[in-house]
């Protein structure tokens, strides 16, 4: 009777006493990772964070590595073009000069940036040279309006200055740029915008690492025509005799809307390249950055794993000689 | 205050560089200083924008005489064909006519038609078909040549321009819009270019 009663009792205690250690014994055959759970005694440190950690980190090295690599291919591509077509607004620049400080009443920014982000500061830096020529162009009877290209300016201008956008254009990459397109573009612009004086920003491609903001002007044909006429720098134009057409002002004209679209077609060149070239040291830094990440993390892994195992060992010896002594 | 002097160290060496740069170009300079000077007054703290003044060759000034050969720049939106090349005569196809410039030519401004250029080097000539663009002969004997589009002539193939010559006759026939009627006289004037160049 009374063992019959201690057996019930054993058999009710039995899972309270050791519940671990049968389920252990039951299914450490299926589940060979059990010690990352951490068993009841709750001694080492779980690892499973850190290898997750380590697994997300890895990943994202994947994904950087393999963008780099993409930009670095479109970058080829595109650099070429960009230094094949940098002839292209010499010449325009030779005969009407460059006269960014010329005080129309009339201005538009044209603000070049790019659609995709991840691409290091080049877009805030045409911001906020686009905003330095909106302040220094603002006052009494002046008005400057901006043009946006791209999707990156747009976000970071529709903030504070949406108001004096006219213009937006994204979605200009999708095809491989060629003049054609480019140039229907500045007809586009030309417009639907009135302008005196046409600034475009845009990033010039120097190398992979370095890119240098830029404006280039483009004047209307009166502002030429009056610079031309009050001497100054433009003074050599009254000297060039005008072929065809029925009037200068009539070629003047042409040339200017040319200019535009040639100076545009450099300038949306140039700025895909920066922008290419600085997503290609960006992607290469968080690469790098990852790398560094995950030798931190396997050490700390390492650590704490090694750690554990000399916790057991010691536990282990040190209960073998407490029984021996 | 070291920090401070920090601050005031980039201004004068930057300026000592764009000195230093600007000696062949003081014309420019003084219009660029202009801008920079309003520049730094609106946004003191950060650097103007760079012009396309400061990545361009300087050209050279007017010579008192005329030099002997003429010096052509030929640009295209993907390519430049010549690049500060020393000829000694072109002839383009300007609006009002074929126009031949030789070292010395009084400066001008042209508009392009659809025609052929030709650059003669020497006994050498090379022949373009250029579709539009502009030229300005400048008077230190420069010339710049900037067309849309520019071929060797003897890359045409002269089947497909009369069969060209041939669409776009039988589109101005049938043309009802105005636009479709420029359009098409657009194409049988380039077409017509083309072949009197190839065939004279």
């Amino acid at each position: 009777m009374a063992m019959a009663a201690l057996r019930r009792e054993g058999r009710r205690l039995a899972p309270l006493i050791s519940p671990r250690t049968i389920t252990a014994v039951r299914s450490s055959p299926l589940y060979p990772t059990l010690e990352d759970e951490g068993p009841l005694g709750v001694r080492h440190i779980s690892t499973q964070v850190v290898r997750n950690r380590m697994k997300s980190v890895k990943n994202i090295q994947k994904i950087t590595k393999a963008m780099k690599m993409v930009a670095a291919s479109k970058l080829r591509a595109i650099q070429t073009k960009t230094e094949n077509s940098r002839g292209l607004w010499q010449p325009f620049t030779a005969l009407l000069g460059d006269l960014p400080s010329a005080d129309v009443k009339k201005n538009v920014v044209v603000t070049i940036s790019s659609d995709k982000g991840l691409c290091g500061g080049i877009n805030s830096t045409s911001v906020k040279i686009s905003k330095g020529l909106h302040k220094l162009n603002s006052g009494p009877e002046k008005e400057t309006k901006y043009v946006i290209l791209g999707e990156k300016a747009k976000a970071q201008l529709v903030r504070d200055s949406k108001k004096d956008i006219e213009l937006i254009i994204t979605e200009l990459q999708k095809n491989p740029l060629n003049y054609t397109q480019v140039s229907v573009l500045a007809d586009e612009i030309l417009k639907n915008v009135e302008y005196d004086a046409l600034r475009i920003v845009f990033n010039k491609f120097q190398s992979v690492v370095s890119f240098v903001p830029t404006v280039s002007t483009v004047l209307s044909t009166e502002i030429v025509e009056r610079e031309a006429e009050s001497g100054g720098k433009l003074g050599d134009l009254d000297s060039y005799e005008v072929e065809g057409g029925e009037t200068k002002g009539e070629i003047l004209q042409n040339l200017a809307e040319f200019q535009f679209s040639c100076t545009m077609f450099n300038a949306v060149l140039e700025n895909a390249c920066s922008e290419q070239g600085a997503r290609m040291s960006a992607m290469d830094s968080s690469s790098r950055n990852a790398g560094d990440m995950l030798d931190r993390l396997t050490l700390t892994y390492n650590r704490t794993r090694q750690a554990s195992i000399t916790t057991e060992l010691i536990e282990i010896i040190s209960g073998a000689s407490a029984l021996e002594g | 205050m070291l920090r401070r002097a920090l601050g005031l160290l980039p201004r004068p060496i930057a300026a000592a560089r764009a000195r230093s740069f600007s000696t062949d170009l003081p014309a420019a300079h003084t219009a660029d200083a202009t801008f920079m000077e309003a520049w730094n007054k609106v946004m003191p703290n950060m650097d103007p924008p760079k012009t396309p003044l400061s990545f361009m060759h300087p050209r050279p000034p007017t010579p008192s005489s005329i030099p002997p050969k003429l010096t052509v720049n030929f640009v295209l939106p993907y390519d430049s064909e010549l690049s500060t090349k020393e000829v000694d005569m072109v002839i383009v196809p300007a609006t009002t006519g074929q126009m031949g410039v030789l070292p010395g030519h009084v400066a001008t401004i042209a508009e392009l038609k659809p025609g052929v250029l030709s650059v003669h080097e020497g006994s050498e000539t090379t022949k373009y078909f250029v579709s539009s663009g502009f030229v300005f002969i400048h008077a230190n004997s420069f010339a710049d040549i900037i067309a849309v589009e520019a071929v060797p002539l003897d890359q045409i193939d002269a089947n497909l321009v009369q069969k060209g010559l041939a669409d776009f006759t039988q589109k101005l026939s049938s043309a009802t819009t105005e636009l479709e009627k420029a359009e098409a006289q657009i194409g049988i004037d380039v077409h017509s270019a083309l072949n009197s160049a190839l065939t004279g």
